[in-house]
């Protein structure tokens, strides 16, 4: 066999089992589902529809509920880069027990969200400790069943993703922080820079590419991989008032069985999702270029 | 009359400033505990001790709720599921990704990097945009009912971004290491398996954690792939079985969450410094 040939031919040996793997999983599926939403079957035969099954997604008020409750969790991401921002600069200054503090609060990360999910469903309701603890600092005016009323739910479930995203945030930001020149605080320090001076003048400024990125990547979790939250702690209830995107699909997909609904709200979401795709990785060639 | 409030507030602010600072981190770290306490130490109390108290510790530790979680009929083979698809598809997924993430990393070919750049930003598509297509795709295979199912689906998950991962780390690796290799008489795959994987050894280890952690912990493709009670995973038989079987029985149900948890615990324990460090760097770089 002539070599050259053979060595032409070696990358692409090495990467047909990856290449064959993500046809299966990503090219084909969605390929398949805008044929899917496009398309009718019944008694084996298939009917072209148009977009009928975008319009009768686009018209159900459920699609629009789940579509806002996504929107609506958008707030806890700058939540989440507020409290990274704070607690990273905190652990930092090498304050006493930084070491400790770091590796703790990553261990959410680690934990399973139905898990976590349960749990805090038993912290959050009527009798739950969460009340328990509001009664004794004598706020027991504002208990209620978190969970299980509609103005507060989505709030409740807002609360315990954040608790789970939190430590990722505040790892990364100490990562970045790390690598910040010293001679920048020491400047700041000799200028009687206070702490917030110095988070405002020196640290935010040094830090803006990796606070964009971890912006989009919050997003992008606010936005596809929310499911299991809803699922485990109010099954989109009281009502519809906690569906979100990816449960409305679920949904439809499954005990509805109206795959050609489901196909289309999953094309939407898609294209949510690609346009927080495309925002991040133009960031991240803006991350690339900088050395972190 | 000053209340109690205002004066604590005057003395915090006459108190140096790390005290603040230890205080905010005190209290970040106990809301982060707080689960975990809630749900160690009520899996230890009776039923009517739980009701009574819901704080504390328990009055008189009992492993009865273990005994009766541990004697589910299903447990042993959900664990042993999730066992059989956590390590099945990590293994699948390393194999693939290395090779991929060498020819990347090593080859001068053309598409390169056109290819490479088109698979990484494949991790932010959401799993449920894929469900419902390889649902009907693996029903017609058997797939469905079936662990090679999710085994097959979670290793492509996983791909983009392990490749990536390893992708980053084999390029730091120096060249003049590889042409030493060659003269050697090393072939190419040689010098992947005695020069770049025990080279290797961060990134490997924090990818293998990453994911297993991630698959361990999966619910939505377990949930839709295995549908038969024995075919459950553990983190599903749990949040599905258990919590609809002891609803009223919350210690019971707060020690099978314990039992679930325990692995994913003990590894991060185990590998919680390469898992930071690696982590981070296959973000930020």
């Amino acid at each position: 066999m002539n070599r050259s040939f053979q060595s032409k031919l070696t990358p692409y040996l090495y990467l047909s089992p990856a290449i064959l793997l993500i046809i299966l999983v990503f090219v084909y599926p969605v390929i398949d589902l805008f044929r899917r939403s496009l398309t009718r079957v019944a008694n084996g035969v298939t009917t072209w529809t148009g977009l009928v099954a975008y319009q009768n997604a686009l018209q159900d008020p459920i699609f629009w509920t789940s579509f806002t409750n996504n929107l609506r969790l958008f707030i806890s991401v700058p939540i989440l880069v507020l409290l990274s921002l704070v607690f990273s600069s905190l652990i930092f200054e090498r304050i006493r027990g930084w070491r400790f503090y770091r590796s703790l609060v990553f261990i959410p990360y680690v934990l399973a969200i139905p898990v976590v999910g349960i749990v805090f469903s038993y912290i959050l309701q009527a009798n739950g400790v969460f009340n328990l603890i509001l009664r004794s600092v004598g706020l027991e005016a504002l208990r209620r069943e978190w969970l299980g009323s509609s103005a507060t739910a989505i709030w409740a479930i807002m609360f315990v993703v954040i608790w789970k995203e939190l430590g990722f945030g505040i790892v990364l930001f100490l990562a970045r922080m790390s690598s910040i020149s010293e001679e920048l605080f020491d400047a700041a320090k000799l200028d009687g820079a206070g702490w917030w001076q110095q988070m405002i003048y020196v640290t935010i400024p040094q830090m803006t590419t990796v606070i964009e990125f971890y912006i989009i990547v919050n997003m992008i979790t606010m936005l596809s991989w929310v499911f299991a939250y809803v699922l485990v702690m109010t099954k989109g209830g009281p009502g519809n008032s906690t569906w979100v995107l990816e449960y409305f699909i679920y949904q439809k997909a499954f005990p509805y069985s109206q795959m050609q609904i489901a196909s289309a709200a999953a094309v939407l979401l898609l294209i949510f999702a690609m346009i927080l795709m495309f925002l991040q990785a133009r960031l991240r060639r803006q991350v690339e270029g900088v050395e972190i | 009359m000053t209340s109690p409030t205002a004066i604590n507030i005057h003395r915090l602010k006459r108190l140096p400033g790390w005290t603040i600072k230890q205080l905010a981190l005190i209290l970040l770290s106990l809301l982060t505990l707080f689960p975990l306490y809630f749900m160690a130490t009520n899996s230890f109390k009776m039923r009517e001790e739980f009701f009574k108290n819901l704080l504390g510790l328990p009055q008189t530790p009992v492993f009865e709720n273990f005994t009766k979680i541990l004697q589910h009929p299903n447990l042993g083979r959900w664990f042993a599921n999730s066992i059989l698809l956590t390590v099945g598809s990590v293994i699948l997924c390393t194999v693939i990704a290395i090779l991929a993430a060498y020819a990347f990393a090593q080859m001068r070919f053309p598409g390169r990097d056109t290819l490479f750049n088109l698979i990484t930003p494949l991790m932010v598509i959401p799993p449920i945009v894929m469900v419902i297509p390889m649902f009907v795709l693996f029903r017609q295979f058997h797939l469905v009912n079936n662990l090679g199912g999710p085994l097959i689906i979670y290793a492509g998950l996983m791909l983009p971004f392990t490749i990536y991962l390893l992708r980053n780390f084999f390029v730091t690796i120096p060249r003049e290491i590889q042409e030493a290799a060659l003269m050697d008489g090393c072939t190419g795959f040689q010098i992947l398996t005695k020069i770049y994987l025990p080279l290797s050894r961060p990134a490997l280890v924090t990818s293998i954690i990453v994911n297993a952690v991630w698959v361990w912990n999966e619910l939505l493709i377990a949930l839709v792939f295995l549908q038969t009670e024995e075919l459950r995973t553990l983190i599903v038989g749990i949040t599905t079985s258990l919590q609809k079987r002891f609803t009223l029985d919350v210690p019971s149900l707060m020690a099978g969450l314990t039992v679930a948890t325990l692995p994913m615990i003990i590894l991060y324990i185990v590998g919680q410094n390469t898992l930071v460090r690696g982590l981070v760097a296959g973000y930020e770089k």
